[in-house]
């Protein structure tokens, strides 16, 4: 991984629409290298995909979402990996994280509403074996992610001409 | 009581700059995207401004030494020495000014006597020439050419030394050209001033902002240290424009000279725009955060695109290779650099700088800022695309 690559990923997390064209004048390099480079990323997994950021706020069918912090018995031999697969594999589950500190696993779900979230927990997460306890918060407002401040951000306030 | 009869003659001589009457133009429309600014568009990195808010919140609001705190004077000085090798003494070589446009003027104050010439890299930002006549001396202008990347041509400068030369003005990277000079180029200037009494005031202020390696100091090059009065700040680097803050650094007997004069008109540079600057310095010496390379690297992708751009359209260009402007050939429209930009204005609600505002050299180019989004770079180059195929 060298430091060109690591600029194209940064073109890419900032707008993984851009061309290959568009990436390579940035970048100083041919359509055709970055056009190579991009699928080498793609080929060893480093770039997973490509998607939309969108802020649900401003949707008519607003989503909720919840941290749910989750404390869990490992696994003989699979550790934390077998109950946190059994975990992720829900739709609802957007992230999951294995944690240091008071709690194991971190999970952010996501629903069309409390009830729905909330049958998630009561019916699909708690009643696990494996789960010992959970904690679960309700996102009240999102401000950035993924880098991605929500706010809108004031405009340009430099004077139109300057030496 | 007739007021223009009391105005000095000195005041009286001084051109306003033509670039305010095309201020009031763009200003006045709407829709306009502007290439024709001369600051970045970044806002100054949040660690920055939290350490003005915390020095606000510590109560400092009183003067600092004329010279600015020795915190700031030691990291000034701890800067020069990472970044080029330089040793000044943060007590006796350095002081803090408002703007590295301050410092320009207490140089040419402090070495200009009546009838001296101060020569200047033609085109080249607007402030030298006023500040060299505001002094009592006048302007010499030494033609640089595309042809040279617009760097200063050593037998240029041999021929313009005269008895009366007082100083050199070395403004590198250069505003509005893009221009830097390398170190071979500033060996070849050093070799014709060893040995004259001219000094020279470097202006560095976008010393941090080059494409093709690190920026060479005047200063560095062997036996020109004395000679040089080093000139930079904050401003572009560090997206600081607004905090008026810049920095001396040079041979003590100008320094106290310049001192002097600073402590008299100006006491101290704000405090908490000082407070800021130490963190930015600070902050960049100890690694901990990579703005400067980060807008660096964002003005380094727009330079590429917009070059890229204005190639396409069939105007010639000199790659530029430092601070954020790019200074398009415009002969080739039939048109004069004021009757293009104007035009452009007009027409496609695009704002550039005529390149005879920064001096009689520039007359055939404009000024473009890349000091802008790229998304507002690209709509621009695309309004002005329309508008050079139109005339050629």
């Amino acid at each position: 991984m060298d430091k060109i690559d690591a600029a194209l990923l940064e073109l890419l997390e900032e707008d993984a629409r851009r061309t290959p064209k568009q990436v390579g004048v940035l970048l100083g390099l041919s359509e055709a290298e970055a056009k190579a480079r991009i699928e080498g990323l793609e080929a060893t997994g480093i770039i997973r995909g490509y998607t939309t950021l969108v802020d649900r706020e401003q949707m008519d069918e607003e989503t909720i979402s919840a941290l749910i912090e989750v404390k869990v018995q490992p696994e003989r031999n699979r550790g934390f990996d077998a109950i946190a697969e059994q975990l992720y594999r829900f739709d609802e589950v957007k992230d999951c994280y294995l944690m240091s500190g008071a709690y194991d696993l971190m999970l952010i779900v996501e629903g069309k509403n409390i009830r729905s979230v909330s049958r998630f927990v009561s019916e699909r997460l708690s009643i696990l074996d494996n789960v010992q306890s959970c904690a679960t918060h309700f996102i009240l407002k999102r401000y950035k992610t993924d880098g991605v401040i929500f706010e809108k951000q004031p405009e340009d306030r430099r004077m139109v001409v300057s030496p | 009581m007739n007021i223009d009869t009391l105005i000095s003659q000195r005041a009286k001589a001084i051109q306003p700059s033509p670039i305010r009457r095309f201020f009031d133009l763009a200003n006045a429309m709407e829709g306009t995207i502007s290439l024709g600014i001369g600051e970045p568009d970044f806002v100054t990195p949040w660690h920055i401004r939290d350490a003005a808010m915390a020095s606000l919140r510590a109560g400092e609001t009183a003067y600092t030494p004329n010279a600015g705190t020795l915190q700031l004077r030691q990291a000034i000085a701890d800067y020069l020495y990472a970044r080029f090798g330089l040793e000044y003494d943060p007590k006796t070589e350095i002081f803090v000014t408002v703007g590295a446009s301050e410092a320009i003027d207490l140089a040419l104050r402090v070495l200009v006597d009546p009838g001296d010439e101060v020569l200047i890299p033609d085109p080249s930002y607007i402030s030298y020439s006023p500040g060299a006549l505001l002094a009592g001396g006048k302007s010499v202008l030494l033609p640089t050419y595309a042809e040279d990347g617009f760097a200063l041509r050593g037998d240029v400068l041999r021929a313009a030394i005269t008895p009366r030369t007082k100083a050199l003005v070395l403004p590198y990277p250069n505003n509005p050209t893009g221009g830097i000079m390398t170190r071979p180029q500033l060996e070849e200037l050093a070799a014709v001033l060893k040995g004259t009494n001219v000094p020279v005031i470097a202006d560095e202020i976008y010393g941090e902002l080059t494409y093709s390696g690190d920026h060479a100091s005047l200063a560095q090059i062997p036996g020109m240290k004395e000679q040089t009065i080093l000139i930079s700040g904050f401003s572009k680097a560090f997206a600081m424009t607004g905090w008026r803050l810049g920095f001396v650094a040079a041979d003590r007997r100008f320094v106290s000279q310049m001192l002097k004069v600073h402590q008299y008109v100006i006491m101290c540079a704000s405090t908490m725009s000082q407070a800021a600057a130490a963190e930015a310095l600070n902050g960049l010496l100890r690694g901990e955060f990579d703005d400067v390379e980060k807008m660096r690297r964002a003005y380094d992708q727009r330079r590429r695109y917009i070059f890229d751009r204005l190639n396409g359209m069939g105007l010639k260009c000199f790659e530029p290779r430092g601070a954020f402007y790019i200074f398009p050939d415009i002969t080739c429209t039939g048109l004069t650099s004021e009757q293009f930009a104007e035009s452009l204005l007009r027409e496609e609600r695009v704002a550039v700088v005529p390149g005879n505002a920064f001096g009689s050299r520039g007359e055939g180019f404009v000024r473009c800022s890349y000091a802008a989004s790229l998304k507002n770079i690209e709509a621009a180059m695309d309004r002005m695309e329309r508008f050079v195929k139109g005339r050629q």
